[in-house]
């Protein structure tokens, strides 16, 4: 049973972590045009780099 | 994104604290930029995407552009000097359909903060309650002693802190219906909760077997998930109606020293001189200093007919003008106007959707005396038969946990956000919370005529009684002007093939028509007095031909809305009986009635005819829904059970409706009322569910026999359930 020490305290860090990017995605705005990005996945321009 | 980019205004330590700097900084930035929106109805691809943004970025002064597909938006950030008329023409150039929208309007709902809050605290209930699951999971296969406190202990330590954060919209609701001494659906969920927790609790210090962490946390997710479909919806719902309200830029031409300057209309005051183009709406009420015209108030009053304006003459914000410029000199501005005062007057008075009580309220009026008495007889009956008060609070809580309305609070929302999604794509915006359920009971459609079943465009209605060359003549002069029943005339004549006679000198006249010279005599298109005719009955221009000749009339109907007659025939099928109720003159209506198989009609009806006539109807029993679009629908729109307008609607009425069809078609209407009585059955179904959930489960909770496996068991399945049973929705 001495496994569980790990086990526990991983499977909890994990699953924080999945909440942690959660919080972040919420937070950037991701998910304010949901189709807009499903479909800009399919594009081959770059938007990353905002007009200067 | 430029935001970031921008350099520190104050670049020594010092100066961070003083911050006025860089304010004035920000100020000066938001002087030179300007936001632009857009409304784009027509894009729906990848493509569309990176044509309207390149075309949009590669324009000289945009600083970043960038198209919300969800939202088919377009917002640009700009050098003050571009203007959204040339971010439009830009747009349309690519083929696309583009509307102005206001970014102030739209600002309010930029930031969903309320929605953007509920997802945050589902998802952290989503993850708790997965992660305790996964504990009780193993404590259900095994784990005993030390290992099972260990479990719970563990579970509590995730349950605790979640519960405080995800649980505090029903707190906070429990807490204002408590403060009111009232009793509402929160009430039980926040006992529940709270008792579910505190008795796992204490049955962990004690290492007992059973711990509801689970079940707690489960309810809380499923609760919030209701809670966020129904607040998507309406979110959706309301960002629309928004954007329609947006789509009207509130701007006027304002007249200083006889210079000319765009201002918004809330500038405006008193006294100001007011520049009106053809095709404008009036701003303000006042009078008429320069022009004439002819001015349409179909959205005040319902008639066609435009009307004659020339100076000296009153006008009311709401009319539009149609042929010349008009000056005007405002005389009551912005809450003042006639058109705000009776918009008022409808929001004050009393409507049928504040009367009705939807299924969910009706629910929640027998649940929640019902669940708190059955659980506290539960705590008394065991604390009499065994005195053992942790005997006795564990099952009451048992009781509450698995009385809790999960399916209920599900039931609602999951059919809604069905159903009202169902309808959005077919162009109708569901905007009440309870339009659904009202719709699916109406018995009644009463239609107004103008705007509504007529699309508010003239239609040639005798041109074969009329001779080829008095048709070819009306072209000639038609062709000039944009005058609605000239290009009507143009319009037909085009269609049949008619070629315009030769003519020279034409020249308008605002307010009366078109004058030419044609084989060396003046000849005249216009109005009855100004040509020498009789005024008819209907909707009418004259041909004078110079000479002895009496002048020819030109007959004219509104054309029909499309699917205007598939809706009333369709309506009719189903059973209802259908109404029309104008404003407009008894030929016009008489006519329209005849043509669509309306055997019910009212013509010349003021707004308080209208209303008093639904009243009168209601009082005798029926369910009436009513479609208008005008002003003087609107008390008639308020007072009606449920109400329709299409989105040409004035804000007004749209404001006073329920439901706004966003397409000119009107056939979407009958198909809506199936769709609304199918949601109700679903609704009803999924009450039905959860109360078979409850009567088999809560016998077992009484008994004692309940275990967090089975709270947790039937707790899913029924939620599942009812949002698969939403689903099947057609």
């Amino acid at each position: 049973m001495t496994i569980l020490a790990y086990l526990i305290p991983i499977s909890l860090f994990m699953g924080g972590l999945g909440l942690a990017f959660f919080v972040y995605t919420v937070r950037s705005n991701q998910y304010d045009d949901p189709e807009g990005d499903s479909r800009r996945i399919l594009s081959d321009e770059y938007d990353d780099h905002p007009k200067p | 994104m430029s935001g970031n980019m921008r350099p520190t205004p104050s670049a020594c330590p010092a100066c961070a604290a003083a911050p006025s700097a860089e304010r004035l900084a920000e100020e000066a930035a938001a002087h030179v930029s300007a936001q632009i929106a857009l409304s784009l109805p027509t894009i729906h691809c990848s493509a569309c995407i990176s044509k309207v943004e390149k075309a949009l970025n590669a324009h000289p002064g945009v600083k970043s552009a960038r198209v919300n597909l969800t939202l088919k938006r377009a917002s640009i950030e700009a050098e003050s000097d571009i203007t959204a008329a040339d971010m439009k023409t830009l747009v349309e150039a690519l083929g696309y359909e583009a509307h102005e929208l206001d970014p102030g309007t739209l600002n309010a709902t930029a930031n969903d903060r309320a929605g953007r809050e509920l997802l945050m605290r589902l998802a952290v209930a989503g993850f708790a309650s997965m992660n305790v699951m996964l504990l009780s999971v193993s404590v259900w296969s095994g784990a005993a002693e030390a290992t099972r406190d260990l479990f719970h202990w563990l579970s509590a330590a995730i349950a605790l802190p979640t519960i405080a954060f995800s649980g505090q919209p029903f707190f906070r609701n429990a807490w204002a219906a408590l403060s009111n001494r009232q009793l509402n659906m929160d009430v039980p969920i926040t006992l529940a909760i709270v008792l579910a927790v505190v008795t796992s609790l204490w049955e962990t210090a004690l290492s007992g077997a059973h711990a509801y962490f689970d079940a707690a946390l489960a309810l809380t997710f499923f609760l919030l998930a209701g809670r966020y479909l129904d607040h998507r919806t309406r979110a959706i719902a309301r960002s629309a109606a928004e954007e329609l309200t947006a789509l009207e830029v509130p701007r006027a031409i304002r007249l200083r020293d006889g210079e000319e300057e765009t201002v918004n209309i809330s500038e405006l005051a008193v006294g100001d001189l007011v520049l009106v183009r053809p095709g404008g709406r009036m701003p303000v009420d006042g009078e008429i200093v320069a022009g004439t015209s002819e001015i349409d108030r179909s959205l005040l009053t319902g008639e066609t007919l435009p009307v004659f304006a020339g100076e000296g003459q009153g006008v009311s914000a709401g009319e539009v003008n149609l042929t010349g410029p008009l000056t005007i000199r405002a005389s009551a501005v912005g809450a003042d106007t006639s058109l705000h005062r009776m918009a008022d007057l409808v929001a004050i008075a009393e409507s049928g959707r504040s009367r009705y009580t939807s299924l969910a309220d009706k629910a929640a009026k027998l649940y929640a005396p019902g669940v708190h008495i059955l659980s506290a007889l539960a705590f008394v009956g065991w604390y009499l038969y065994t005195f053992d008060v942790r005997t006795a609070l564990n099952i009451a809580a048992a009781v509450l946990i698995i009385t809790c309305p999960c399916a209920l609070g599900l039931a609602v929302p999951a059919v809604t956000t069905a159903a009202s999604g169902r309808l959005f794509r077919r162009g109708m915006l569901i905007k009440h919370e309870t339009a659904l359920e009202r719709l699916a009971e109406v018995d009644t459609v009463v239609f107004d005529k103008t705007g509504t079943l007529t699309a508010g465009t003239p239609e040639l209605t005798n041109m074969a009684e009329l001779p080829r060359r008095d048709i070819e003549l009306a072209l000639a002069l038609a062709e000039g002007s944009s005058h609605p029943l000239a290009q009507a005339i143009t319009r037909a004549a085009r269609d049949a093939g008619f070629a315009p006679a030769r003519v020279s000198d034409v020249t308008e006249r605002p307010g009366f028509g078109t004058s030419a010279m044609h084989a060396g005599q003046e000849v005249r298109l216009g109005r009855a007095s100004w040509t020498g005719a009789d005024g008819l009955a209907e909707t009418a221009t004259f041909l004078s031909r110079g000479g002895g000749d009496a002048p020819r009339a030109f007959i004219f109907a509104d054309r029909l809305r499309e699917g205007a007659a598939e809706a009333v025939e369709s309506l009719k099928e189903a059973g209802k009986t259908v109404y029309l109720m104008s404003g407009d003159t008894t030929p016009a209506v008489e006519a329209l009635a005849a043509r669509l198989g309306i055997e019910r009609w009212m013509a010349e009806a003021l707004p308080a005819d209208k209303a008093e006539r639904i009243q009168a109807l209601t009082a005798g029993g029926a369910k009436v829904l009513m479609v208008g679009d005008g002003l003087n629908d609107t008390a008639a729109l308020a007072a009606a059970h449920v109400s329709i307008s299409p989105a040409s609607a004035l804000d007004a009425a749209r404001v006073a409706s329920d439901i706004v069809l966003l397409g000119s078609d009107l056939s979407p209407i009958a198909a809506a009322c199936d769709t609304a009585r199918s949601a109700t059955r679903r609704i009803r179904e999924n009450f039905n569910i959860a109360t078979v959930y409850n009567v088999v489960a809560v016998p077992l909770a009484i008994a004692g026999f309940a275990t967090p496996l089975i709270a947790a068991l039937a707790m899913s399945a029924s939620s599942i359930t009812v949002s698969l049973n939403a689903l099947r929705l057609r």
